[in-house]
């Protein structure tokens, strides 16, 4: 039956035919694949390649969850954003360029203990002087500025960075506080990037 | 000779930011340049491994001292005009869809009793490390210059493949929760300043991308496949090594060769 419903589809899959017209796959299947993949693997890199709630929802959707998944998903991902204990959620803005400039870390080329950086100019323009930015996310040019230096706006950029999905579901962002990519004191030096007054991001 | 034609190909190809401060008319002579050397056998160092690919090809190796001559890539024994163009495929024989780098693997080990885990062992060529696949497939693709991508999929199997490759590029895991859309579902977007070709729709770029692999990586000095090139995003995607010729990795390649039907392969290319 099931092989019925694939053939018909792959009928109308024709010469100019779109992506999204390609039969959706098993979920199943997929992850049959996806061992073939990283069948040699350590158990902890293998672990890094399952999928969680909100990533397994990301992917089936191509990240436009449906009205409930989207709840469930900001609901889910809120949990886990932890703030500061003293509630002060602005570091250092110069350590934070450095969190912003460096892409290293996490890569199976990598030593170990290589630093992690957070990687924004990959796909944020931030400052003037940068010009080797890129283009995957949005402009951050005088974000703070923009926002008259809020406390409320730097609380809600900490929360950003820790993990986009609270506000944006399905971002391709990463989730630095999340997965632990990013430590607490440099999410706090990447929020003083973006609400120091000093900093480049804001001149 | 050769040494002098790779010295002008790293300006030549240093197009990107150099390109626009050369200006419009010196930037497309230079772009017109190196689409020549492209084609010249004698400027493109990717054919030294086209030549490597052809003495492989005929060598007898191997257990039963044999060549792989009488290996069929799914046009006929022996047969590669056009061959690399419709693969992965689906081969009766092994019962499994298979990309080139698969099959040849394949017929290695059934064909000639040659130890394909030394072949695997070597798949990447580096200081000191010669790679037999690297050559063979810039030699088998070769032969389908001139030629459009056209997936097979009559199988179910093939048609699974697809559907897979699909999901796979849409699959978001690992500690940046990257997929391949990520980084190569838009057109015009970069990381950093390097161009990302859209991988999500058929056309142009997936056309342009699909028609230059394999291709010689002047920074790395090596003719480079799309095992290579897959191998590397998956690094960038902070996932673990992705295994050399698994039935993923075609599912990604039957997708990408998907998408790029319809353009003409030129390979070997030359890029940065
Ligand atoms: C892989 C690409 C990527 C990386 C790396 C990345 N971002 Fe983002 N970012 C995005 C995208 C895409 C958006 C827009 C969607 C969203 O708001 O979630 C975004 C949105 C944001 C926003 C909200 C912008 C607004 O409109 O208010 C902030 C703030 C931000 N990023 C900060 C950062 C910082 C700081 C870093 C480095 C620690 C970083 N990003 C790294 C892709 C990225
Ligand atoms: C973090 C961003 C990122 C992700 C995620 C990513 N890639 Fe890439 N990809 C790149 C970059 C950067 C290049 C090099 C582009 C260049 O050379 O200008 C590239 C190049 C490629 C190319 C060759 C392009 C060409 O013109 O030669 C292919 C094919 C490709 N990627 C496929 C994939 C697939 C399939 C996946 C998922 C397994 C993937 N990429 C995931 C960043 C990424």
């Amino acid at each position: 039956m099931k092989n019925i419903v694939l053939a018909a589809g792959f009928l109308a899959f024709g010469g100019g035919a779109f992506a999204q017209d390609i039969p959706k796959a098993d979920p199943a299947t997929v992850e049959k694949y996806v061992q073939s993949i990283w069948s040699k693997a350590s158990p902890e890199w293998q672990a890094r390649v399952k999928l969680d709630e909100t990533q397994r929802i990301c992917s089936e959707t191509n990240n436009t969850p449906s009205q409930a998944q989207f709840e469930a998903i900001i609901a889910r991902e809120k949990a886990s954003v932890a703030y500061p204990a003293d509630g002060n959620v602005m570091g250092d803005w110069k350590r934070g360029m450095v969190v912003a400039q460096r892409g290293t870390g996490g890569q199976f080329s990598d030593a170990p203990g290589t630093y992690q950086g957070g990687n924004c100019f990959a796909c944020h323009e931030l400052t003037k002087e940068e010009v080797s930015y890129g283009t995957l996310g949005p402009s951050l040019l005088g974000y703070g500025k923009n926002r008259k230096f809020d406390p409320a706006e730097a609380k809600a950029a900490f929360a950003k960075i820790y993990n986009p999905h609270v506000v944006f579901p399905c971002s391709q962002m990463p989730r630095f506080g999340h997965t632990k990519f990013l430590t607490e004191e440099q999410i706090k030096d990447a929020v003083a990037l973006l609400f120091s007054p000093d900093s480049p991001v804001n001149k | 000779m050769k040494r002098l034609s790779v010295a002008i190909l790293a300006t030549a190809i240093g197009f990107g930011a150099a390109g626009i401060a050369l200006g419009q008319s010196e930037s497309e002579k230079e772009i017109e340049r190196y689409r020549e050397m492209i084609n010249d056998p004698m400027a493109n160092p990717g054919y030294l491994w086209v030549d490597k690919g052809e003495a492989l090809w005929s060598e007898k190796r191997g257990s039963k001292a044999a060549s792989l001559e009488v290996c069929n890539l799914g046009k006929g024994a022996g047969k590669l005009e056009g061959a690399f163009a419709e693969m992965p495929r689906y081969f009766a024989d092994a019962d499994r869809v298979m990309d080139l780098e698969q099959r040849l693997l394949w017929c290695m080990d059934k064909i000639q009793g040659v130890d394909t885990a030394d072949v695997v062992k070597r798949r990447f060529g580096g200081p000191g490390v010669e790679s037999d696949m690297q050559a063979l497939v810039a030699f088998i693709a070769n032969k389908s210059n001139g030629m459009s991508y056209k997936l097979p999929l009559a199988h179910a199997k093939e048609q699974e493949m697809l559907s897979v490759g699909k999901a796979l590029f849409d699959r978001r895991a690992g500690q940046m929760d990257f997929s391949c859309a990520t980084c190569h579902a838009d057109e015009g977007k970069r990381i950093r300043l390097q161009g990302l070709p859209d991988f999500s729709k058929p056309g142009k770029e997936a056309k342009a991308t699909m028609d230059s692999w394999p291709t010689y990586r002047v920074s790395q000095s090596q003719l480079r496949t799309m095992q290579h090139r897959l191998w590397d995003c998956y690094r960038q995607m902070r996932h673990p090594v992705p295994e050399y010729g698994s039935d993923g990795i075609t599912a990604l390649t039957s997708y990408l060769v998907k998408m790029a039907e319809g353009g003409e392969i030129n390979v070997p290319s030359i890029k940065r």
